[in-house]
């Protein structure tokens, strides 16, 4: 606790703060990351895996296309993944645009998910690049239609020009406009921090100015949430618990499409971060097309034969 | 002084030569119990593979027109000329027969790829038709690929068999998923290095080595695979396999070891579309 009492929010105590930060060993990442990537997961322990990863996922539709016809079918499906076997868990949430997030957050009701969170994504989502003013209000008008939980994007580049301050703020003014209505998930876009060590700076940096959910990636860069990112903010959640006794949840998202990248990311939550951490209040997978491979992947371990996309839906 | 280099015989999967994600390979040997290869031994995970690249391969392949399939299946031919030699020392050391026979069933093979480039683009004639209907509609009724169709090559002339089986259902537009023949492989991966090389889009066609039994089952019951050309399984196993594919009502067939259009429409499904007219 004592490091993170010296942090007052100026831009002096941040980067004294980050600098203690040892550097990431990149090699050693990939090499844990790909390692730990051949474990082999089979019968009931993938059954359970399934099961996990389908209550993580933060069932995305973020296209310029959408909807709100397209909406109301991704929050049935979020409901009652397949229509045809009810043993099967509801997602971890629904994750739109912030226009869309009223008529989720409707049909949800409507149909009996009011269990299901309705996350959307804000702050000029996914650039990041407007006013502050805008990004406020962007996040204002989200929570008043009824999100529950905020996606906001980091400005990489005042982050990438040192300007920590004015990521750490923005973070912070974010947070204090979902206080305790909305769980705010800080978009990192690792893809474009360049290396493992920004990964790294940037996920305390996040954590310090007040995120639940430290996320990758906003699935419209490439890369996206590779293992060894995803390791490198496993740990630094684990490592800040140490420091401040804070659980803060990981939300990799994009690049994951199938049942094994999915079991993967598990593999290493619990590696690194721990057991705790193998729960959808501190672990989603922001995904759409990876749902349908996990429902075919169940209906492989339930019939014994592959599926087909044919018996899964469209969107 | 030359070094004798062995070939690896490995799987055909997407466009690509890997060999079993298992790692293993099996060994064949002649009628005299010499040694000739270890091909790879496919896994199931092999066949779900090839059964996606298939798949995904699919709308491209059956999008292209029938005069562009027809090119490239003569194209094929054209390639395996090149190749004869290699086909013809492959032969004669998997069925033990003599380079005259062997000779002729290489070019048996590539006589009928062109006879089926030619069939491509004459089929959907052949079997479409314009319907009189009672009303002011046009009716027609269109031949349309299927899928993914499996085939279970028949291996008693080992690259004849292999080509019978998969030039109908690539003239019709379908991928293909083969399992070749367990005690005579070498014929069907030196003419998947043929297909590679002659315009066939990755994935179009796939070929897996192997134990039958292991490979089969998994063949039959798989829900993306639409047809099955069983020739190369004796009728006890060919009737445990149509048990097994029933669940998304497969077309099955057997055929024959002969060329005919038969095949091609074994593997094609009928469309009846009616347009108004004068509209």
């Amino acid at each position: 606790m004592s490091a993170l009492n010296l942090i007052d929010g100026s831009e002096t105590s941040l980067r004294r703060f980050l600098q203690t930060l040892p550097g990431v060993d990149q090699i050693g990442a990939q090499e844990r990351a790909a390692m730990l990537g051949t474990r082999s997961i089979k019968t009931t322990s993938k059954k359970w895996a399934i099961d996990m990863a389908i209550s993580m996922i933060d069932l995305t539709t973020l296209e310029g296309a959408d909807t709100a016809g397209k909406v109301r079918s991704l929050c049935s499906k979020a409901l009652r993944p397949d229509p045809q076997d009810a043993s099967i868990p509801h997602v971890g949430a629904v994750c739109v645009y912030n226009d869309m997030v009223g008529i989720a957050r409707k049909h949800l009701d409507s149909i009996g998910g009011q269990s299901i969170p309705v996350a959307a994504v804000a702050t000029a989502f996914p650039s990041g690049r407007a006013s502050r003013k805008v990004k406020l209000q962007d996040t204002k008008d989200a929570i008043s239609l009824g999100a529950t939980e905020i996606d906001m994007v980091i400005d990489r580049g005042a982050f990438l020009s040192g300007q920590l301050g004015e990521v750490f703020d923005e973070i912070r003014a974010i947070k204090e406009i979902c206080s305790d209505k909305a769980h705010l998930k800080v978009i990192l876009e690792t893809g474009e921090l360049v290396t493992l060590d920004n990964v790294r700076k940037a996920s305390y940096l996040a954590m310090l100015a007040g995120a639940d959910f430290i996320k990758t990636s906003t699935g419209k860069v490439t890369p996206a949430a590779t293992a060894p990112v995803v390791l490198v903010m496993l740990e630094a959640v684990r490592d800040f618990f140490e420091l401040s006794q804070i659980r803060i949840g990981v939300k990799p998202a994009g690049g994951i499409r199938t049942t094994k990248d999915a079991i993967k990311q598990l593999v290493l939550v619990k590696e690194i971060a721990g057991a705790e951490w193998l729960n959808p209040e501190l672990f989603r997978i922001g995904a759409s097309a990876l749902l349908n491979d996990l429902l075919m992947q169940r209906m492989k371990l339930s019939t014994g034969r592959y599926s087909s996309a044919n018996y899964v839906t469209v969107d | 002084m030359s070094l004798d280099i062995k070939k690896t015989y490995k799987l055909f999967i997407a466009g690509a030569f890997p060999r079993s994600e298992s790692g293993r390979s099996y060994e064949i040997r002649d009628k005299k119990g010499n040694f000739i290869a270890n091909p790879a031994q496919a896994s199931r995970k092999d066949l779900r593979d090839a059964v996606l690249a298939a798949k995904n391969a699919h709308s491209s392949w059956a999008s292209a027109t029938a005069y562009n399939r027809g090119q490239i299946l003569y194209r094929i031919a054209e390639i395996m000329e090149g190749r004869s030699e290699q086909f013809v020392a492959e032969i004669m050391a998997m069925e033990s027969v003599s380079s005259k026979q062997a000779q002729l069933q290489v070019r048996q093979a590539i006589d009928t790829w062109v006879w089926y480039a030619g069939w491509s683009d004459k089929i959907s004639t052949i079997a479409g038709s314009t319907n009189p209907v009672a009303g002011s509609f046009f009716n027609f009724t269109v031949a349309e690929p299927l899928g993914v169709v499996g085939i279970v090559a028949e291996e008693k002339s080992s690259l004849l068999g292999v080509v019978l089986g998969l030039a109908p259902v690539l003239a019709a537009g379908n991928c293909a998923v083969l399992i070749a023949s367990q005690k005579r492989p070498l014929s069907a991966i030196t003419l998947a290095e043929c297909l590679a090389t002659s315009d066939v889009p990755a994935g179009v066609v796939n070929i897996l080595t192997g134990l039958s039994d292991e490979l089969t089952p998994h063949l039959a019951s798989h829900m993306e695979i639409d047809g099955l050309d069983l020739s190369g399984v004796d009728g006890k196993s060919a009737a445990a396999l149509r048990i097994s594919s029933v669940d998304n009502l497969k077309r099955v067939h057997s055929f024959s070891a002969e060329k005919s259009p038969e095949r091609i429409l074994s593997f094609m499904e009928y469309k009846t579309l009616w347009h108004p007219i004068g509209v």
